[in-house]
């Protein structure tokens, strides 16, 4: 009787392999369609949390995927890993008096994050405000497209992800799949985001994004340099964010965010808050500066100042 | 081992035959399944970009039909606590009945979150130690555990009464009663969790209410019971099993307590929110008048009220909702009118206008309706799949054999009048 | 004894003007303020130094800043290529000639071209004080009258600093931005909108 049992729950394991096999034969179609990929499926199905892997594992992982990536772009794409650096927490400012609303930072951001050209995804979100009812959403067009900007009685306010302090998408997020940085980036692992979408619900300014299909890149508009938790290419079905360009500021010396080096009016101001010499403690400390809806004590790292 | 052998075969006996309006009820099941399994077939390989869901709204259909479950799920317990607490007799012999809609309704909910995964391969993310849950910050991981535990729960004790039927014995007092008595918070617990699960988000005025827990319960116990009265008539009517009158009428009354609190807490959020108007007002405004020139749901909201309130009336008067003629038109008012309230009208709102007050006007597409309608016809299935069998266990048709191994099989067809053969087919 | 009354009134007067003087001279070399905790800091300095605080040529050199090359129009520099052969003519007036494409649309009722351009060499640029500067510190000419600006251009606030957050950066100059002879920012095309969400239904 033990002995059937044994075999039987051996057979129930090996059963369960399969349907697990094939569970993952299934996302082999929904993720890469090459037939000859299948080893890295296998592997790309049971990869552990980010957060998790062992140093071996993540280099292995950082490999397959560049493999993958160089494959379907047929170009060489590195993806790195680079860790937070000791003592940084970063901020973003943005001069509303200075903003024009030309929407250049929006599709810099595209360029340089790899975001999906096809269905349209855009990270920052530039709504025009009235400059007689002051920041008041109720009265934002999300869609001005004048001749030429800016238009006269209205201002430009662009919103992204504000790198909340108090996060309400991380602490929402059933498998972890979302959290905070110590440099206080919030980041996604999209290998790991289940794709239910609670925290796009969470989220107090529309920041996150769902790739409701699979992204398209033009080969020969892909960044090749990339960051896993960054602007690598991103599966159907998972969610992505802003994450203040996290493979150019990672590096040492890091880079400005790409939407900070495009902006045509230098609106855009980013540093170390804990630096007291950085332009973001000079502007928190001598502007006029708020956050967006304070009142939900999210504590944004994104500071709006005129 | 025999034992479950002979239960197995003597089941699959009874889940294949039946009358002539059994294999077109259960034919029509099968084909709606299969067409909500081609449509989601096409969702997996184009990704969710097929739904009308974007990212102004990002949550829809599939989600509005899965918060109306679980309070169909959580209903249940109505009928368990005059059942066991009060050992009300009449409704003891049928709380096995609202145990097993219950499993279905808890199985629906599971496939209504699944279709809405955009990576349900990784389902295993979710299994605490294999994956990470992460428990306890989120609301969704609590409502994971919530709504296995009580799918669990529920088919322990199902299980194990029908079990212990089967083989003509009592079942074990001590053994099952704690359970039942701890359903009762778990159904509580699906159905807070699930409130809680929206009013935690500070993100969307139109959710984060304190009052939206205790208005989910309640309306819960007005589509649930309407649905049980609605599964006891047809029972009652084409087999064998007897349901006491006095049963269902006390379901009827209990369901008119119900529907009063559930319209008394939604009055009170809208004097709440009109009166103060502040600029949280604008979710509401569109539920209920329409924002900016966009009123999709308005019509749709004006009916569910309207049906809430006639439904009202005729669970109020008891001669009306002791008319059965009545209370079947009654319980179809209520259920689709909290199924409108409840679903759509609490889900799409949350979003509309949208964190950054963008109106985008969400309808579901035909593969929304199609999915959707495959996991309905689904939820029917596994229900009159576990009626097929507890109804003749229930009614002494299905039990052991005399000589304690093999089963024995009475008259358990569905007795079917010839002429009311259609009305099978609508619940 | 008349004679003797005013001399002595006129010392007294004397005596009182030079105290008065003398306090307030000395409450001149004071500076007094507050601290961020409250505490009152006084700052004794001398007479000498307190002059010297506003004399330009005995100041201590201004602080340069890391700027790309000034953003001339095509071939117009170095001026002294046409200039050097050219005897100035100081008088404002309209010009026929050349440079007839600049039009002053910055404060030209109380200035014109001379006011900024060095008279003697054009390749330069020249302040209030006298000082002469190169086009690549032209900063600090705009900085003459628009100091509030200055400063924030300075820490980085206005204006654009590209480079690295944490390393070397790299300032624009305000003429990158704004053209000196009319600086009103120029409006500008915007790039498309976003796809509206029901565009993208299929």
């Amino acid at each position: 009787m033990s002995d059937e049992q044994q075999k039987e729950t051996r057979v129930f394991k090996q059963t369960r392999r399969k349907v697990l096999k094939g569970l993952a034969a299934g996302a082999a179609v929904l993720a890469v369609p090459t037939p000859q990929a299948s080893a890295s499926v296998w592997e790309a199905f049971f990869q552990k949390h980010f957060r998790e892997m062992s140093k071996d594992e993540l280099v292995r992982v950082l490999a397959r995927l560049e493999k993958t990536y160089s494959r379907q772009y047929g170009k060489e794409v590195t993806v790195s890993a680079t860790p937070p650096i000791e003592g940084v927490r970063f901020g973003y400012g943005l001069d509303l008096s200075r903003c024009i609303g030309c929407r250049r930072c929006v599709y810099g951001c595209v360029e340089e994050n790899n975001l999906s050209r096809e269905p349209q995804l855009h990270l920052i979100r530039v709504v025009r405000l009235q400059k007689e009812k002051g920041v008041d959403l109720d009265y934002a067009e999300h869609y001005y497209n004048p001749e030429l900007v800016p238009e006269p009685g209205y201002f430009y306010m662009p919103i992204s992800c504000q790198q909340c302090e108090n996060s309400p998408c991380t602490k929402v997020c059933p498998v972890q799949a979302t959290w905070k940085e110590k440099d206080g980036i919030v980041v996604v692992d999209y290998n790991w985001c289940i794709g239910c979408r609670y925290c796009m619900a969470s989220c107090p300014y529309g920041a996150r994004r769902f790739n409701w299909r699979r992204p398209q890149i033009p080969a020969e508009n892909l960044n090749p340099t990339t960051h896993y938790l960054g602007n690598r290419p991103r599966p159907v079905g998972v969610v992505e964010k802003c994450t203040f360009c996290i493979q150019r500021t990672r590096e040492q010396p890091g880079r400005y965010p790409a939407c900070q080096e495009v902006c045509p009016v230098g609106a855009r101001k980013f540093g170390n808050l804990l630096d007291p010499k950085s332009e973001m403690r000079a502007l928190i400390e001598n502007k006029r500066v708020f956050i967006l809806k304070e009142d939900l004590n999210t504590r944004p790292k994104f500071y709006y100042f005129f | 081992m025999k034992n479950i052998l002979h239960i197995t075969k003597g089941t699959l006996i009874l889940l294949c035959k039946g009358s002539r309006a059994y294999y077109v009820w259960v034919g029509i099941l099968l084909c709606l399944m299969g067409v909500g399994a081609i449509a989601y077939a096409h969702q997996l390989q184009h990704g969710l970009g097929v739904t009308a869901m974007r990212d102004q709204v990002s949550w829809g259909f599939y989600i509005s039909n899965f918060t109306f479950l679980v309070g169909v799920a959580a209903a249940a317990v109505l009928l368990v606590i005059p059942a066991y607490v009060y050992h009300w007799k009449p409704i003891k012999e049928i709380a096995v009945l609202g145990e097993l809609l219950a499993i279905s309704a808890i199985a629906m909910c599971l496939m209504f979150v699944t279709v809405d995964l955009g990576r349900p391969e990784r389902f295993w993310h979710l299994i605490p130690k294999i994956g990470i849950l992460n428990w306890p910050q989120s609301l969704l991981a609590w409502d994971v555990l919530v709504l296995n535990l009580y799918l669990v729960l529920n088919a322990v004790i199902a299980g194990y009464i029908l079990y212990s039927l089967y083989f003509k014995k009592e079942p074990n007092k001590s053994f099952v009663t704690p359970l039942i008595l701890f359903s009762i918070p778990a159904a509580i617990a699906i159905h807070t969790v699930t409130a809680f699960l929206y009013s935690g988000l500070a993100a969307r005025p139109f959710w984060n209410h304190a009052i939206l827990a205790p208005r989910f319960l309640a309306s819960a116990f007005c589509s649930g019971p309407a649905l049980m009265i609605l599964v006891f008539l047809l029972v009652r009517r084409y087999t064998k099993f007897r349901i006491k009158d006095e049963a269902i009428h006390k379901v009827a009354e209990l369901v008119a307590y119900a529907i009063f609190i559930n319209l008394f807490l939604f009055g009170a959020e809208i004097f709440t929110e009109y009166y103060a108007g502040t600029v949280h007002l604008a979710s509401l405004k569109y539920l209920l008048q329409g924002l900016h020139g966009h009123s999709a749901l308005v019509p749709w909201i004006w009916t569910a009220i309207l049906f809430n309130i006639l439904g009202f009336f005729i669970f109020l008067i008891p001669e009306l909702r002791r008319n059965h003629f009545m209370l079947v038109v009654g319980c179809l008012l209520i259920f689709f009118g909290v199924y409108i309230e409840k679903g759509m009208g609490l889900v799409i709102p949350g979003f509309v206008p949208d964190v950054l007050h963008e109106i985008y006007e969400y309808a579901p597409t035909g593969i929304e309706l199609l999915v959707s309608l495959g996991i309905w016809a689904t939820g029917l299935f596994i229900f009159t799949m576990l009626l097929r069998v507890a109804i003749p266990i229930l009614n002494g048709d299905f039990h052991v054999a005399e000589d304690g191994v093999g089963s024995h099989i009475g008259d358990s067809l569905f007795i079917i009048q010839p002429d009311q053969e259609e009305s099978t087919e609508k619940t | 004894m008349n004679g003797r009354r005013l001399l002595l009134t006129s010392a007294g007067a004397i005596a009182i003007v030079a105290l008065l003087v003398s306090i307030a001279l000395a409450q001149g070399m004071r500076e007094k303020f507050f601290d961020r905790d409250g505490r009152l800091v006084v700052i004794e300095r001398s007479a000498a130094e307190q002059l010297r605080t506003y004399d330009i040529r005995s100041s201590k050199a201004p602080e340069t800043f890391p700027v790309p090359p000034p953003p001339f129009s095509e071939g117009i520099f170095p001026c002294s290529d046409c200039h050097a052969h050219m005897s100035p003519d100081q008088r404002p007036r309209v010009l026929t000639e050349e440079h007839t494409d600049i039009v002053l649309n910055h404060a030209e009722g109380q200035r014109w071209c001379l006011d900024c351009h060095n008279t003697d060499d054009r390749d330069t640029l020249r302040l209030v004080s006298g000082e002469i500067i190169p086009f690549s510190e032209s900063y600090r000419l705009c900085g003459q009258c628009h100091g509030d600006k200055f400063r924030e251009w300075r820490e980085g606030l206005h204006g654009k600093r590209t480079g690295y957050w944490n390393g070397d950066k790299e300032y624009l100059l305000c003429a990158h931005c704004h053209n000196p002879h009319d600086p009103n920012f120029k409006p500008m095309k915007p790039m498309p909108p976003p796809v509206r969400p029901g565009e993208t239904r299929r």
